[in-house]
């Protein structure tokens, strides 16, 4: 049996997992909740204290060593069929293990698979380092025995919305602060909240990343660090089932039977698992000079606060910051290459001019700081070919040529053959957008210099600032630095020949036309995509409606637009598209959201709807206000 | 006598009094004004190379004195002086004079004594013997456009001596240290008048004399003057019997450029308006010179006995002393030192005269650490003093005792506590020693909501350290606290921060980065600027963030009112 004895927080006062349930439920945090509530409600606080109680043994975690040493065997056993490699950068290892004796950590991993956790875990475990404990969806319980398991190996429960429920968020976030303010674990999460169907890194949540830092804010301890985590694979174990979800095809619901089920795949192949543990990014430095002191001293530590605006931003910041560092660190493997090349090349692309284009797209993703992982003596058409092997379920060699694998196309009616389509398309798309954030600022410079088909610098960059309003929810950015982004983008571009600037002007060069053509055209799906949602939503919505009424209508209206052939857009179809379009135009103002009873609803200004389309069509020029600086 | 016969012109406290290694390599403390005096600290050279890194091979030395060549020259208006002599108050232009009232005791203030000299002092000091003399000084100040920098005691560690730069009118440093008599004792309202310049330690002399105290014994009370505290709000060891100047005065007089300020009566409280009183106190010398006090007294008590006790660590001493806070049973003084400033004062206990003691005391050890179990690197101590009539003292004790088992305290015994209170008087002596192996240090003080207060302790001490090792300090720096007051909401905090400097060019400016890193932290941790130390032009910058911009302009305005020429101009506090 493995000695596991790892290293810890230096603070650390050794306890149970009763124990700290129990200093929680004791905790002035939460007692004065309780009496508040039992105030309120006329109700006796013991029946409040014994619900909160009920609330503790739903989340709390009760690690055992046991536990952890069952998984780590089987999950062994299990990987290995798996996976052919998994890589860690050792030097991140060291780092994480100089931080955990320092300070409170956080880990903050990319979310793609439920093997994320498990996989982090079980390095720790490999490493000997601190095991740490996870926020997991409350699903989770709902599987028999293997809820019970996760729980024992450090899994501790949250629901998916409990903002209104003041006595569960007091219990949760005091159960969150107990455990990082004592240096118990290390305490993980996913920023992104779910894990994100499309490899597109989703846009931060911010209530539990607001709860760690909390007790830095009250001084509480002296320092916490962030640990940004990209965990990358070459192949995702929920690839299909993530593509169908996307179509409307409901995932299965977290079950025991379910995951004997998919033992199956254990006969599957998924190639390499990369795993960056990124910088430990220390919250006091992060915080230092912006945060104002005043508020958290003049009212007891104990009372629930709701935070400042400018810590509200300041939380918001270091989501998207931590985000942006998991993307950074984020290994491409040759194949998100090969998905990009070949999307825009459907149905069938000649195989020597795939390898050709993937060489030369590899040289442009590392231009744009991309992290791609391609030893230096593997040539292209081995890259090319070794990836087609893993994902012989997305496309396939046939006569020299690379076809997209939507088997079935041939026979069956016209529906089937677009839902296959769209399959395989929305599969392949999985591996593109784990370029899309690494190239978002420079493409979206070259969408906006097709767009505006100007050359004026203040033209491009109000189109470009519009593009970035519109792909807010799509794509990350740091909030609130559009110019710097423009900025960022236009050196790229201008860093691999692309484009020339003067102080006025920017025009692609001779050379670049063909980068220019490349990434707006790799940004393509999202712009008409986003067109197609917009027309739906200015034309079929009269009325009120749900999120659950929306989806449908619009995957029905893309649907029969493909049908016709009058669009070739099919990632159109994806829900996490649909879904992105709406709170874009939530935040552009063209919609409501309210919050009902039974859960949102939205109200569109079809007057405001149409405008946005209309500056996609170039039709009127986008009207911003250009900062002085261009 | 001058002040500088008896006292050191370029460090703390009396000449006959410091640390020095004598021939065998072994520390000793010299002198015989210090139940310390004379007697030989064995563990303290060790204790000195283990915590600084320091040895004793590598020395530095101060000036042996003053250079009167570098001293800036008296620069006085002929009318002023003639004006000045017609009145008979005696006064100096003498270099020494100057130099010597041209500071405070902050550390760059001695290092500057040391190594340099200011670059601007007073020109002329005066020696008013009474409140009549202060008026006359301070009308001719305000008739010849003077700059008056009130002088006290001179042990002020907030820069509240030091004079402006660029101040271009002739400085006059108004030294009180000849007003120093007490006017009457008043048995019946058990109150004393008392001219401002009486310096701590004569004044409890002089009063038990006639059998009564003010109990007011601030850590500087052999040096520091009844004017000086009223000027900065002074807070005494013993405030749990006594309460802290603002409790013990009854009336003041103060003279300013406007004229004299003074209340009718001598009353216990009054209700009419803001307490002007609370104008004064604290105004650092910004409003005028604080001539005469009327003090509360008391008989002195009966008996006194010291007392410690030893905790499993930090944590649960605090817990203590915020239930005795709570029971309000705190003795006239409750502190609790840390860990590494319990080795300290254990690096400083003396050879030990008979075998007997030196067995009890390792009897003591092996009972606290093998026995009950007590880590020697984690445990800390209380110490205790209790006063009054000795039968109510000893019920006394027996409450605090009771209070301290509850949380795993075990009494100490009352040489440790006795000896506790001595060492805060001579530990200013230390720095001297410190300065000559390149060990700089200073102390710092705070006060903090009872909740926040091991956070703080925690964080102001970790940030230190941080600071040391970013800023390039060789060595782990000595970071230090002790809880050494408690009130109803809260507590003061004591800090010490010392740190070897060899290897670094700039250490003063160092220092001073990371004393500004420890007050931001302090500041962040819910601490207040200052608890007793004041503000002075040390801590100036924070002034707006502590009490608002209002209220900082509602300080300005009484300046201006009382103080329009600025004649007051030592540019401390606003």
């Amino acid at each position: 049996m493995k000695c596991y004895t790892p290293v810890i927080y230096k603070g650390l006062s050794p306890c149970k997992p009763n124990a700290i349930k129990s200093a929680v439920l004791q905790s002035e945090q939460v007692q004065y909740v309780i009496k508040q509530l039992a105030k309120e409600m006329g109700e006796s606080p013991d029946i409040i204290q014994e619900e909160a109680m009920e609330i503790l043994d739903e989340m709390g975690h009760s690690m055992q060593l046991g536990a952890v040493r069952f998984f780590a065997f089987t999950l062994s056993k299990i990987f290995k069929q798996l996976f052919q490699r998994v890589c860690v950068n050792e030097e991140g290892m060291q780092r994480l293990q100089h931080a955990i004796q320092e300070h409170p950590v956080v880990l903050l991993p990319s979310h793609r698979s439920y093997v994320d956790f498990l996989m982090l875990s079980y390095l720790l475990y490999t490493y000997d380092l601190a095991l740490p404990v996870i926020a997991a969806g409350i699903d989770f319980l709902g599987m028999k025995i293997v809820g019970e398991l996760l729980r024992r190996a450090g899994a501790f429960f949250m629901r998916r919305s409990f903002g209104g429920n003041r006595l569960y968020w007091a219990v949760f976030a005091e159960y969150v602060k107990t455990m990082l303010r004592s240096g118990y674990a290390p305490i993980e999460f996913f920023l992104e909240g779910t894990r994100s169907r499309t490899a597109k890194t989703l846009t931060p949540k911010f209530g539990l990343l607001s709860i760690v830092m909390e007790p830095f804010f009250k001084r509480e301890v002296f320092d916490t660090y962030l640990v940004p985590i990209s965990i990358s694979y070459e192949r995702i174990l929920e690839e299909s089932l993530y593509a169908y979800e996307l179509l409307g095809v409901p995932k299965p619901k977290e079950s025991t039977s379910g995951l004997l089920k998919a033992r199956r795949i254990l006969s599957d192949n998924f190639g390499t698992i990369h795993i960056y543990v990124g910088q430990p990014v220390s919250l006091r430095t992060l915080a230092s000079g912006r945060i104002s002191r005043c508020p958290y001293n003049l009212v007891p530590r104990h009372l629930p606060q709701k935070p400042s605006e400018d810590i509200q931003e300041f939380v918001t910041d270091v989501a998207y910051k931590m985000e942006l560092l998991q993307i950074e660190n984020m290994v491409l493997s040759p194949w998100v290459l090969v998905a990009a090349v070949l999307l825009q090349n459907l149905p069938a692309m000649d195989f020597e001019l795939l390898i050709e284009k993937t060489q030369w797209l590899k040289g442009l993703t590392q231009t744009f700081g991309g992290f791609v992982e391609w030893p230096d003596n593997l040539c292209a058409k081995k890259a090319v070919i070794s990836g087609l092997t893993l994902h012989s379920n997305i496309a396939r060699l046939v006569n020299g040529h690379v076809v997209l694998n939507d088997k079935g196309v041939e026979d069956g009616a016209v529906g089937e053959i677009v839902f296959k389509r769209a399959l395989a398309i929305l599969m392949c798309a999985t591996y593109r957008n784990q370029l899309l954030n690494v190239f978002v600022r420079p493409s979206l410079v070259a969408v906006a210099l097709q767009m505006t088909s100007s050359f004026r610098k203040e033209e491009v960059y109000s189109c470009f600032s519009f593009l970035r309003d519109v792909f807010s929810d799509e794509f990350i950015f740091f909030p609130g630095i559009s110019l710097k982004d423009f900025e960022e983008g236009c050196f790229l571009l201008a860093k691999c020949d692309a484009i020339q600037t003067s102080q006025q002007e920017i025009y692609p060069t001779d050379k670049g036309s063909g980068i220019v053509s490349f990434l707006s055209a790799m940004f393509r799906p999202f712009v008409e995509g986003y067109q197609l949602i917009f027309r739906y939503l200015s034309k079929e919505t009269k009325e009120a409606f749900t999120e659950k009424q929306f989806i449908p209508g619009v995957r029905n209206f893309v649907f029969q637009l493909l049908e016709k052939g009058n669009t070739q857009c099919y990632e159109a179809l994806s829900s996490d598209m649909q879904k992105n379009a709406l709170a874009a135009l939530v935040q552009l103002g063209a919609a409501k959201k309210k919050k009902m009873s039974s859960g949102f609803t939205y109200n569109v200004n079809q007057e405001a709807v149409n405008k946005i389309l209309d500056m996609f069509d170039a039709r009127i020029p986008v009207q911003k206000p250009v900062a002085a600086r261009l | 006598m001058k002040k500088q016969e008896l006292l050191k012109w370029n460090g703390w406290g009396y000449n006959d009094s410091k640390f020095i290694f004598n021939k065998k390599g072994q520390a000793e403390f010299t002198g015989k004004r210090y139940r310390l005096g004379g007697m030989v600290l064995p563990t303290f050279k060790e204790w000195i190379e283990k915590t600084f890194g320091a040895s004793l091979e590598h020395k530095t030395t101060s000036r042996a004195s003053l250079n009167v060549n570098d001293v800036p020259p008296s620069i006085v208006n002929e009318e002023f002086l003639q004006d000045l002599k017609a009145t008979k108050i005696s006064y100096s232009q003498d270099a020494e004079d100057r130099v010597f009232r041209a500071h405070g005791h902050c550390l760059h203030e001695i290092f500057v004594l040391r190594e340099g000299m200011f670059k601007r002092i007073p020109d002329l000091v005066v020696w008013p013997v009474c409140h009549e003399d202060v008026v006359k000084i301070v009308e001719l100040a305000c008739k010849h456009n003077l700059c008056i920098i009130p002088f006290g005691g001179g042990t002020s560690v907030s820069s509240a001596l030091e004079c402006p730069e660029e101040e271009k009118r002739t400085i006059v440093s108004l030294d009180t240290s000849q007003m120093n008599r007490i006017l009457w004792i008043d048995e019946k309202n058990l109150t004393a008048c008392v001219e401002a310049g009486i310096v701590g330690q004569d004044l409890e002399k002089q009063l038990a004399e006639s059998g009564f105290c003010t109990g007011h014994e601030p850590d500087s009370m052999e040096f520091s003057s009844l004017g000086g505290w009223v000027a900065t709000r002074a807070s005494g060891m013993k405030k749990n019997i006594y309460g802290n100047i603002e409790d013990l005065v009854i009336h003041i007089k103060m003279v300013t450029p406007r004229g004299i300020v003074e209340k009718n009566c001598q009353v216990p409280r009054m209700s009419t308006g803001p307490d002007i009183h609370h104008f004064i106190m604290g105004s650092e010398g910004t409003l005028g010179v604080v001539t005469e006090v009327t003090i509360k007294i008391r008989p002195v008590p009966e008996y006194q006995k010291y007392g410690s006790v030893v905790f499993p660590n930090f944590e649960r001493g605090v817990a203590c002393l915020r239930e005795v806070a709570k029971q309000r049973c705190a003795p006239a003084s409750i502190r609790l030192v840390d860990n590494a400033q319990f080795q300290f004062g254990h690096a400083l206990k003396p050879q030990v005269a008979s075998i007997f003691t030196s067995f009890l005391d390792g009897l003591k050890k092996f009972y606290i650490t093998k026995f009950k179990g007590f880590d020697p690197n984690v445990l800390c101590v209380a110490t205790l003093l209790f006063e009054g009539d000795r039968e109510k003292v000893l019920q006394h004790e027996k409450q605090v005792y009771d209070i301290a088992t509850k949380f795993g305290g075990l009494a100490a015994g009352e040489d440790n506590g006795q000896r506790g209170y001595m060492l805060t008087f001579v530990i200013a002596y230390l720095r001297d020693l410190g300065l000559d192996y390149y060990v700089i240090g200073e102390s710092f003080e705070t006060s903090v909501p009872w909740d926040r207060v091991l956070d703080l302790c925690r964080n102001v001490k970790e940030r230190i350290v941080r600071e040391c090792k970013e800023k390039g300090v060789q060595f782990a720096p000595l970071s230090t606290c002790r809880v050494t007051q408690t009130y109803d909401a809260g507590a003061c905090v004591y800090f010490y921060f010392a740190f070897n400097y060899r290897g670094i060019s700039d250490p003063i400016h160092v220092y001073e980065q990371i004393e500004r890193a420890a007050r931001e932290e302090i500041l962040a941790n819910g601490g207040s600027l200052s608890h007793h130390h004041g503000v002075g032009k040390l801590r100036k910058r924070w002034m707006k963030e502590s009490i608002s911009d209002v209220g900082l302009g509602m300080l300005r305005s009484v300046k201006e009112y009382v103080d329009p020429n600025n004649i007051f101009g030592n540019k401390n506090l606003l």
